[in-house]
């Protein structure tokens, strides 16, 4: 280490001290020594380390020695600090300073149609899709920004990071400093990080369109850079340099914890450490954050309060929202006390003046100002690979330092200066006068005036009030500029009008100001300003909240209903109900029902259990859980990767997002397992992911563990893309537009598939391993298995013979409206029917679709089912299942396991669930009434035992929610009344995925489909508005 | 009960004589007088006559009542014993008729004009009798409908139809009696997904500005309608105000669609300052303003009840519980489901309010005589009295829930109309295939 900081000076004094070797001089060289030496001042060389009264010697660009009793050599500038503070420049570790934007694709060309790019259009020998760009060095495109870089100066940034944010795989970045100098001496890495992120962002390439697809296209991107190293056909630069960059630090731009978590599993995956950069929301799942063992560069643009005073308009405010308001603040000192490094950016402040306010808040929110100063100094030099050079205060380090009035972190600190690479920048002037106090105004026309100078000396703020019969008070504006003052006020009344005051600092201590006054009605005369005392509590108390002891809990998941605690599995005991058991018992009455460590323990007459909680179920009916084999809730970034008619690669197990609303939702319509599909935009669509609704739990634990790999297939006029919008250019389609294409979409997938199986299993094979044929390949082998969106009887037919003629099999047929005219052909190829109860005439395709489908497969000898794709009609399938009894009378005993026991088949975990047996999963729905009845309502939900919906606490929980909303308001309105800003409340809803919803998802771009949400509806309102 | 369910029979009689839809064909008027007995009778108004009778001849209710009906010569007499008595549903708000197929056949979508202004416009002549849409709604007891304009601000105006004719003429029993606004939605961010990006050349606004430019423009509008047909033959015609006239003489109702709060409340202001007979429809925040509903007489048609909440934070519950919500506050409101072939679950849609709040007489009202009210068809329909039509139908079981509806017999106008359809026809169809007895 030592050596390092003596080959560091050395180097830089070598290379720095004579200016910039290379380049030519107009006139006279003008190189100056730089030598300072900084006294008496109080040094905080780092968290650890304060020297009182020490010295500070600095030549040129170095610190050249620092502590107590330094001598100082001849030739150095003294700056005397007597009283003032020095700490190390703040580091910022992710900006884009001197970085060009990244010009945005045009989404959309000819109109608002479609343009088809498959392939990357990006000259040169790159890779195939625009958002893996590792290729991009922040190096070559680098220019200081002297505007924004005096921006970060002013808040005590020295030196930053700059990364091009762009892409999924945007390259490498760079650390600088922010001295204002040529490009080429500021530069402190050139190569600090490689980062990615979720968000394919400038990309014109159509894929991916989701955040699975983003995913999956990175997953590939590993695996296609390591058979790169092993091949010698194809020369790619986007791959080498992805391999290149493997070693540096890798930054991982991410949003919330799940979002983090999901980076972290493909980290795990691939054997990588990534470091976060968050929004800052890791206070609401700490324990898995901490869990990650993972750094992080977190935000501190915590949200301002909501215009809540309109209590319409506050209802549009959510309560995670609310909360996060309250708890954001908190985030900093979360991660200190769970132990978690960190370092603390500017980036996301929509006002780079709020930086110091906010650190200041997160100081009041538990954040201790050691852990804040390191989190700006030494970890982001650590992360960054610069702690050689910056971050303390230690000899042979660069010199950038901050010059303060008193210690950082308190309220009433003033950063004098912030110097640079020995550069000095000043952000206010120190050995003058500070303004503020009161001061009494003597001169014509201002008998008993007092002038309130108050605020900061960077920007002051000024009140006039007159005491006695002509008693007022008004606010004035103050300007310094120098010794130089200008104030002006308006009383209002006598006289009405602007009165201008000029003048100056006529004596410093004790402050007097003299100078000239002119009057509404052009008269003159002199006035003195003659200081009295500190001003009293200034505006800034609102800078500095208290300490604010009572935040509200954080909630699992973190949105409204979530837990304070996630619920445990308890020992149930339900008596007395009429049990639907969905074995050869059938329907029992006065039957009780066990429930222990989350497993249905016996059913029977007259059981009991010492310990159990016991529910009395007398006039109840108890059912097992409703399964959907049909579900698009709970996942996050789009369902459809639709820009491919082949995507086996993506997963929704990559995306599922366990906070989702709907699970609570459908548990209150007794909901339990959900089949989370792909959506059906392509022939071969992603694979599926079945899950619980396990309210409160990580995506990871909502996961239906050890049950079979599924994948989604589609069939009719979506993989035809025959309902979508106008396309640009109708030459490039994609393929397939007819049910003719749709065939040789699988005999082609499927044949490239067996070959590479076949090429994959030769010993020594230098096959590149392919995801999507990996998918492929386990459907051949029966290792995954198919639910395949379908409806008219042609293309059902057509699939069951490509399946025969490639040697796979079809598990089961989903939607299958049609599935009533080929229900023999289905029995014969033993394959399960997932159908609407009554759906139809909404498209062409479901001309022929008839209510009695569901009867008509059940009686030819399906398994059979109905399910929702939709996230309303899934809370209430139990209805659905009614309506089997509706439209052809099937018995109420086999119409309920239409919606437990036969999807339970479908998926292959019926030896777990979807029925009342004892060893099954106590997935356990208490009904008020026959639970196929419109009538009946689902009382109380478990899953694995777990009470996640209890209709009584339900209403506890609302009550909980509504009193929690009306503190927080309260407290916002208190918060704008002291003057903090405040936005307006623009909450957006949540999106609801069904499958049928193409064109919607289509270009949708992962992470920032919000972005391109409101893009496109800026659109349409201008498409609407040129229509008018 | 559970016997009735399991007895497969009935169902399919009347199929064997009709294949395919062409011999669906309207029924012939009430020849002679018809006397149901021994059925549990929902008048629609609340009341339930258990073991009753109900008389009708030439199409008009003349008697109903408790116990042994009074003898009627010549009459068909319909043992009922242990069914259900309906009056015949009412679906309002529905393009049944105006669409076929939804997407992907534009050809047979007509719900929806181009322009924003359109009161012109008549639902009645676009609905289309030969739908095989309707013989599907019509078989679980929907009876009557207001086929509905969509689009615009101001959709159109709509007609209620009965759901057995050769043709629209045939059809309409009140027509042209509503016109269509849709109140400007300021929104909320809920209702639109965020602000909208800059786009060239587009002046920007926000949506609360662009909502109250465009309730300015509806506002002149209807201030100079009313002008104009304060003269009975203006020189120059104007037919958009001529279709209004009848909000301003009271014979037209403005049905508004809003659902926020606010909006409601604005619509009702709209309503009020210019005289015309509102009625909300959506409604999905008219629950937090009933006082103001109540007091200016506005009813509210819900649109499904079997609907997400909007708001994470609502009641999961919200929207089954929005009818009592409305009965508490003493607001008239009515049912509707969504579009058109949904409409035949209109009968669950009112049942799923029971399990939350409402007496199954009261959700039956909904769609009954609450929707009579609203579209102002009660003087002849809506309940099963002495006098109105003898729109009815009997089912076996409680017809507003999935496992009890089977409808055996319906009367429009004391019509007995044909209960096929499209589905049982295939369903017969391919039972035949599979040798299957059911």
């Amino acid at each position: 280490m030592k050596k390092t900081i003596l080959f560091c000076f050395l180097f830089f004094t070598l290379k720095i001290s004579n200016a910039q070797e290379t380049f030519p001089v107009n006139g006279a060289w003008d190189i100056r020594p730089g030598q300072y030496a900084f006294t008496n001042g109080t040094i905080v060389t780092s968290a650890d380390q304060t020297i009182s009264g020490g010295t500070l010697l600095v030549k040129d660009r170095i610190i050249e020695a620092v502590g107590k009793d330094i001598p100082i050599p001849k030739g150095y500038t003294v700056v005397n600090l007597d009283g003032k503070y020095i700490y190390p420049g703040l580091i910022d570790a992710y900006t884009t300073y001197g970085i060009p934007e990244q010009p945005r694709q045009a989404f959309g060309a000819g109109g608002f149609g479609r343009v088809i790019v498959p392939v990357s259009t990006k000259p040169g020998a790159y890779g195939w899709n625009e958002s893996i760009k590792p290729e991009m060095n922040a190096k070559t495109v680098f220019h200081g920004d002297a505007a924004k870089g005096e921006e970060l100066k002013k808040n005590g940034f020295s030196t930053v990071q700059s990364l091009i944010h762009d892409g999924i795989a945007r390259g490498t970045s760079v650390v600088v400093s922010l001295a204002d100098e040529r490009d080429n001496l500021v530069m402190l890495n050139d190569q600090a990080a490689a980062h990615y992120s979720f968000s394919k962002g400038t990309a014109a390439t159509n894929y991916p369109s989701s955040l699975m697809g983003s995913i999956a296209l990175l997953r590939q991107t590993y695996y296609d850079a390591q058979w790169y190293k092993t091949q010698k056909a194809e020369y790619n630069i986007s791959l080498d340099e992805f391999n290149r960059t493997q070693n540096l630090p890798q930054i991982f731009e991410v949003t919330d914890p799940q979002s983090i978590l999901r980076a972290d599993k493909i980290a795990k995956e691939f054997g990588r450490h990534y470091i976060y950069k968050t929004d800052g929301l890791e206070y609401r799942r700490i324990a898995a954050i901490k869990a990650t063992g993972s750094e992080f560069i977190i935000p501190v643009n915590f949200p301002e309060p909501y215009d809540v005073e309109d209590p319409i308009d506050a209802r549009t405010v959510k309560y995670e929202q609310l909360k996060n308001w309250e708890l954001a603040p908190t985030n900093p000192g979360v991660l200190e006390k769970a132990g978690v490094k960190f370092a603390i950016t500017s980036y996301g402040l929509t006002n780079a003046r709020d930086f110091w306010t906010n650190i200041r808040t997160a100081i009041n929110s538990g954040l201790s100002e050691k852990q804040a100063l390191n989190s700006l100094t030494t970890i982001p030099a650590e992360i960054l690979g610069v702690s050689g050079k910056v971050g303390t205060l230690t000899k042979g380090k660069l010199a950038s330092f901050i010059i303060t009035s008193g210690e950082l972190f308190k309220p009433d600190n003033i950063i004098y200066e912030n110097w640079t690479e020995g550069r000095q920048y000043v952000v206010s002037k120190m050995n003058i006068a500070d303004l503020r106090g009161n001061y009494q105004l003597n001169g014509t026309g201002f008998a008993n005036t007092t002038l309130i100078i108050s605020g900061t000396p960077g920007v002051y703020e000024a009140s006039v009030k007159r005491s006695g019969t002509d008693s007022t008070r008004t606010r004035g504006t103050i300007t310094r500029n120098g010794d130089r003052v200008s104030i002006y006020f308006d009383y209002k009344k006598s006289p009405e009008g602007i009165i201008r005051l000029s003048g100056y600092i006529a004596s410093a201590s004790p402050v007097t100001l003299k100078g000239d006054a002119i009057f509404p009605d052009g008269s003159l005369s002199k006035w003195t300003a003659t200081f009295t005392g500190a001003a009293s509590a200034s505006r800034s108390s609102q800078d500095t909240p208290k300490p604010n002891a009572s935040v509200g809990p954080v909630i699992y998941p973190f949105t409204a209903f979530g837990n304070t605690e996630i619920p445990k599995a308890e020992t149930v005991l339900l008596k007395n109900g009429t049990v639907w058991t969905n074995e050869k018992d059938g329907i029992l009455k006065n039957t009780d029902v066990l429930l222990e460590n989350g497993k249905i323990k016996a059913i029977g007459k007259n059981l009991s259990a010492a310990g159990a909680k016991v529910i009395d179920a007398t006039g109840k009916h108890i059912s097992a859980g409703i399964v959907d084999e049909h579900s698009h809730i709970a996942a996050t970034g789009g369902i459809n990767e639709g820009t491919q008619s082949v995507t086996s690669e993506v997963r929704i197990a990559d995306v599922i997002d366990a906070e989702d609303i709907n699970l609570y939702r459908q548990l209150a319509g007794g909901v339990t397992t959900s089949h989370i599909l792909h959506g059906s935009a392509n022939a071969i669509g992603g694979q599926t992911q079945l899950i619980k609704h396990r309210w409160g739990m990580l995506p990871e634990e909502i996961k239906v563990a050890g049950s079979d790999g599924f994948i989604k297939f589609a069939l009719g006029e979506n993989v035809k893309g025959s309902n979508n919008g106008p396309v640009a250019n109708n030459s490039a389609l994609r393929f397939p537009q007819t049910r003719m294409g749709v065939e040789e979409v699988y005999i082609d997938a499927f044949t490239r598939a067996k070959e590479y199986k076949a090429a994959r299993a030769v010993k020594g094979s230098t096959t590149r391993r392919d995801l999507e044929l990996d998918a492929l390949v386990e459907i051949l082998d029966n290792k995954r298995f198919i639910t395949c969106h379908s409806y008219v009887q042609s293309e059902i037919n057509m699939l069951m013979h490509v399946a025969d003629s490639m040697g796979f099999k079809i598990n089961t047929f989903t939607h299958i409206l049609e599935g009533y005219k080929v229900a023999d052909k289905m029995k014969a190829h033993n394959i399960a029917g997932s159908t609407f109860s009554d759906w139809w005439a909404y498209k062409s395709e479901v001309a022929e679709a008839i209510p009695y489908n569901g009867k008509l497969m059940h009686e030819v000898g399906l398994v059979t089912g109905f399910n929702s794709d939709d996230a309303e009609m899934a809370r209430r399938l139990n209805q659905e299942a009614g309506k089997a009894v509706t439209y052809g009378h099937m018995s109420e005993e086999d119409a309920l396991k239409l919606v437990t026991l036969n999807p339970a088949k479908m998926m292959h975990v019926d030896n777990r669930i979807g029925s009342i047996k004892p060893g099954k999963d106590a997935d356990i729905v208490l009904w008020s009434a026959d639970p196929l009845s419109v009538y009946a309502v689902a009382e109380k939900t478990f899953v694995d035992g777990v009470l996640y919906w209890d209709i009584e606490k339900d209403v506890e929980k609302q009550k909980a929610i509504a009193a929690d909303e009306a503190r927080i308001i309260q407290k916002m309105l208190e918060a704008k009344s002291k003057g903090a800003a405040t936005q307006r409340p623009t909450a957006t809803r949540r999106r609801l995925y069904e499958c049928e919803s193409v064109e919607e998802d289509n270009f949708v771009v992962a992470d920032d489909y919000t972005e391109m949400e409101r893009a496109k509806q800026a659109a349409r309102e201008a498409r609407d508005h040129n229509e008018q | 009960m559970k016997k009735t369910i399991l007895s497969l029979g009935g169902l399919l009689l009347g199929i064997s004589f009709s294949y395919g839809q062409a011999n669906i064909s309207p029924a012939k008027p009430q020849a002679k007088p018809v006397v149901i007995t021994g059925a549990t009778i929902h008048i629609g108004n609340g009341q339930v006559i258990n073991n009753g009778y109900i008389t009708f001849v030439k199409g008009k209710i003349t008697g109903i009542g408790e116990g042994a009906a009074p003898s009627v010569a010549d009459a068909d007499v319909i043992d009922a014993t242990g069914k259900q008595v309906y009056p015949g549903f009412i679906a309002p708000m529905t393009t049944l008729g105006l669409i076929e197929i939804e997407e992907g056949a534009r050809g047979t979508v007509d719900d929806t004009e181009t322009g924003d202004l359109n009161p012109h416009v008549r639902s009645l002549v676009a609905y289309n009798t030969d739908s095989k849409v309707i013989p599907t709604v019509r078989s679980n007891g929907i009876l009557l409908a207001q086929p509905t304009p969509n689009g615009g601000v101001i959709s159109g105006e709509s007609s209620v139809v009965q759901l057995d004719a050769w043709n629209w003429e045939d059809a309409a029993y009140k027509k042209d009696m509503a016109i269509h606004l849709n109140w400007p939605v300021a929104a909320s961010g809920r209702e639109r997904r965020g602000a909208a990006l800059p786009v060239p050349g587009v002046v920007q606004e926000t949506p609360a500005q662009r909502a109250q430019k465009k309730i300015d423009e509806i506002t002149s509008l209807f201030e100079q309608a009313k002008a104009y047909t304060e003269i009975a033959k203006p020189t120059v015609t104007n037919i958009r105000f001529e279709a209004m006239r009848g909000l301003f003489n009271g014979t037209k109702k403005l049905f508004i669609i809003a659902d926020n709060a606010k909006e409601i409340g604005q619509a009702v202001a709209f309503s009020k300052r210019f005289g015309i007979a509102a009625v909300i429809v959506g409604g999905k925040e008219s629950y937090l303003v009933t006082d103001l509903l109540r007091d200016n007489n506005v009813p509210v048609i819900i649109r499904e009840t079997q609907a997400l909440p909007d708001r994470d934070e609502d009641d999961v519950y919200l929207p089954y519980k929005l009818p009592k919500l409305l009965q508490d506050g003493g607001v008239l409101y009515g049912l509707t489901g969504t579009g058109f072939w949904r409409q035949r679950n209109l009968p669950f849609e009112a049942g799923q309010a029971v399990g939350y709040g409402l007496t199954k007489e009261q959700a039956l009202s909904m769609i009954t005589l609450n929707n009579a009210k609203i579209l102002g068809i009660d003087k002849t329909t809506g309940t099963l009295e002495t006098g109105k039509d003898a729109n009815l139908f009997i089912s076996k079981g409680d017809a507003l829930d999935m496992i009890g509806l089977d409808v055996e017999t319906a009367f429009i106008q004391g019509r007995n109309i044909n209960l096929d359809n499209l589905h049982k026809q295939l369903y017969k169809k391919f039972s035949d295939k599979y040798g299957l007895k059911l």
